[in-house]
């Protein structure tokens, strides 16, 4: 029997070895991780390129050990895009917040999805403006107190959350979009089964593939982590509900034909 | 190669693939969609990318991204597209990555018109985005020049690392004129691009971005940037002389399209003994300064007379170069409206009838 | 017997490795990393499974799992 000492859980090839600026118990940690894992499990960290937005991720491009660009508020999928067009051998991601993706870059991520772009985008919706500390965003949930709709969000002044993979798979254009969560490990293992096979479709040339990743964020919450995992479980998982909606492989579901 | 006759908007397209710009993000706008259309058949030809986005915004960006790879790219638009590419452009400045952007000018503000302007100078040479950076801004008044200052742009923005503009006014993009291209356009020797993002193998990543929080990073950015603005002002003045001479009375600063009708108007005037120079400039930054306080200087020019497409603002920096040696004056239409020699000559002989003492003026 | 070592200085100490593990045998420690946060330990190593769950869950990539012989997969991870 072999009895030498094995380690079967350690700090992915493709992460440094940095401390994270993230808050305490914020999961933007876990889904570097998985993102990185996803890189190291298909080989391709020495050919991948990450877009970083801006927002609290905006600091990606230390955490990550492969080349990466920092985009202006919004426009990562075009420098995506942009990139990815000239080098289709190389795994191109963008990594973005709700107010980066869903409000300011709506049209970035609309026009990347619906031309097909092979690269994948990694939508982490916290459902509000991290960095900015905690102002109302697009995913913001009605009723939900932030810091600039302080008496909870009024629907019928800001309109209704958006539900971006089910806006994004109302597209004609084949896609791969998914929306996953990481505050359980349970949860944390089907959002890795999904950020990975979003990189393996873009490795065969497959599709343009966006995973969202529901994700807490105790400080702008005003929650301690265990609570923000609860709030996350009740409320914002009813609101935004998981699950595939769109797969090249799985035409029954919505192909954007009415 | 032969001349061929070609439309000033095509002519610039084909120039960027002689400069080996095979990758072309583009949006339509009048007066300049002409570039898109024609690259659209023009790319696959020569196994470039080629692509429509879905705004100037947008294109401007993916331009960061394509440029991120270490080929040469490019765009093409009008005012109104290059006010919504002037975030981006800020962006590539402070990334140092290069980029050529060609803003065929139509008259302004807002919409505007669609007629041929030079009202964007400030935006172009001034900085249109936000933070310390500056365009190398370029301003052919020919098809041929166009070509050869469009070669010449791809070279200048690899070798500063900086995005370049070449400014032409509708004119530029709308006339046809026989151009002639080189094989390939031929260029000084540039540095390899080891600041390229081509995945990290074999090395640490690379990370392009503007973005430093340390105060003292940031200033730094902004002195290697400042460092590079003042090498152009050393190496990449551009400017040409059009019968100056010691009988001129009046210098013109004229540039672009309009540059070309003061030609034809120092030309009526030279035929009624009346001696006038014209300095044009090519490179509007940097600017030509100190050659403009030179002629300016010099004893037998009386007056210097600006004229632009726009309301004066070429104007403000030939009045500051002068330095109050001589009095600047201006005269410009915009809109759309493009002043002919008949203009121009009836603006100068003006101006000399201003100086003449007044006993000598004959009554009606 | 499985180990699990947690790196005290990119603990935040935000305990949710703690309510994860099954065995309950990780508790936060009263001193503090470099950052100044209590960091999370383990209490009693001998009863670790080696499951990972509190490697999977930490969002700080602080926890690294290793296994002297053999260890019980719960999972593919």
């Amino acid at each position: 029997m072999d009895r030498s000492d094995k380690t079967i859980f350690a700090r992915p090839e493709a992460l440094t070895d940095t401390i994270t600026h993230y808050c305490p118990g914020c999961t933007h940690g876990i889904i570097h991780r998985l993102v990185a894992e996803a890189l190291d499990s298909l080989g391709v960290r020495e050919k991948a390129l990450g877009v970083a937005p801006v927002g609290c991720s905006v600091l990606a491009y230390n955490y990550f050990n492969c080349d990466f660009l920092e985009a202006p508020h919004g426009r990562a999928p075009a420098l995506a895009t942009g990139f990815k067009r000239l080098r289709p051998d190389m795994i191109v991601f963008t990594y973005q917040g709700d107010g980066d993706l869903a409000s300011i870059g709506m049209s970035e991520i609309i026009h990347s999805a619906n031309r097909g772009e092979k690269f994948t985008t990694i939508f982490v919706n916290n459902a509000v403006y991290g960095m900015t500390g905690g102002q109302m965003a697009p995913t913001t949930l009605a009723g939900q107190i932030t810091t600039t709709c302080p008496m909870g969000r009024n629907v019928e002044q800001t309109g209704q959350p958006i539900r971006m993979v089910e806006l994004l798979s109302s597209l004609v254009t084949p896609a791969y979009l998914e929306r996953v969560a990481v505050h359980t490990p349970r949860h944390i293992l089907q959002a890795k089964r999904a950020i990975t096979k979003a990189f393996k479709y873009q490795s065969e040339g497959r599709c343009f593939t966006l995973i969202e990743v529901l994700s807490t964020c105790p400080t702008n919450w005003g929650k301690t982590p265990e609570e923000s995992v609860k709030w996350l479980e009740e409320s914002l998982m009813s609101y935004y509900p998981l699950g595939c909606k769109k797969d090249p492989e799985k035409p029954e579901l919505n192909d954007g034909t009415v | 190669m032969a001349k061929i006759l070609m439309k000033g908007n095509e002519a610039i397209a084909e120039a960027a693939l002689k400069a080996g710009a095979t990758n072309y993000f583009c949006y339509p706008i009048t007066p300049q969609t002409e570039v898109a259309e024609y690259l659209s058949r023009r790319m696959p030809e020569v196994g470039g990318v080629f692509l429509q986005g879905e705004s100037e915004l947008a294109v401007a960006n993916m331009l960061f991204g394509a440029s991120s790879t270490g080929k040469r790219v490019f765009t093409t638009s009008s005012s109104p597209g290059i006010s919504l590419m002037q975030e981006a452009i800020s962006y590539m400045a402070g990334a140092q990555l290069p980029v050529v952007i060609v803003n065929i000018m139509r008259g302004g503000p807002g919409l505007g018109g669609i007629l041929p302007a030079q009202s964007d100078y400030f935006q172009a040479t001034k900085a249109g985005g936000h933070g310390d950076y500056r365009v190398l801004v370029l301003a052919p008044s020919t098809i041929q020049e166009a070509v050869d200052l469009m070669m010449l742009a791809f070279h200048l923005a690899d070798k500063y690392r900086n995005p370049v503009m070449m400014i032409g006014d509708g004119m530029i993009g709308q006339m046809m004129e026989p151009v002639e291209f080189p094989e390939k356009y031929k260029e000084p020797p540039l540095p390899p691009k080891t600041w390229a993002a081509t995945g990290a193998k074999g090395r640490k990543p690379i990370i392009i971005k503007s973005l430093y929080l340390d105060p003292n990073l940031l200033e730094d950015n902004a002195w290697t940037l400042h460092d590079k603005y003042e090498q152009m002002k050393k190496e990449e003045v551009r400017f040409e002389r059009y019968k100056v001479s010691a009988k001129n009375r009046i210098l013109l600063v004229a540039y672009g399209t309009m540059a070309r009708i003061c030609q034809t108007a120092i030309d009526e005037l030279e035929k009624k003994r009346i001696s006038v120079g014209l300095f044009r400039p090519i490179s509007l930054f940097p600017f030509p300064e100190k050659q403009i306080y030179q002629e300016a200087g010099k004893k037998n020019i009386g007056d210097v007379l600006v004229i632009e497409m726009s309301m004066a603002q070429m104007y403000e920096d030939v009045d500051r170069a002068v330095r109050g040696q001589k009095q600047v004056s201006f005269f410009g239409r915009t809109g759309g409206i493009v002043p002919s020699p008949e203009d121009v000559v009836e603006q100068i002989e003006k101006l000399i009838d201003k100086r003449k003492p007044k006993a000598k003026k004959k009554k009606a | 017997m499985p180990g699990v070592t947690i790196d005290k200085n990119h603990c935040k100490g935000c305990e949710m490795c703690v309510k994860a593990c099954p065995q309950k045998i990780l508790a936060m420690s009263k001193q503090i990393g470099l950052k100044g946060y209590f960091y999370a330990e383990v209490v009693d190593s001998s009863r670790c499974i080696g499951c990972m769950i509190c490697a999977i869950t930490c969002p700080d990539v602080a926890i690294e799992v290793g296994v002297h012989g053999t260890s019980f997969a719960l999972f593919q991870y």
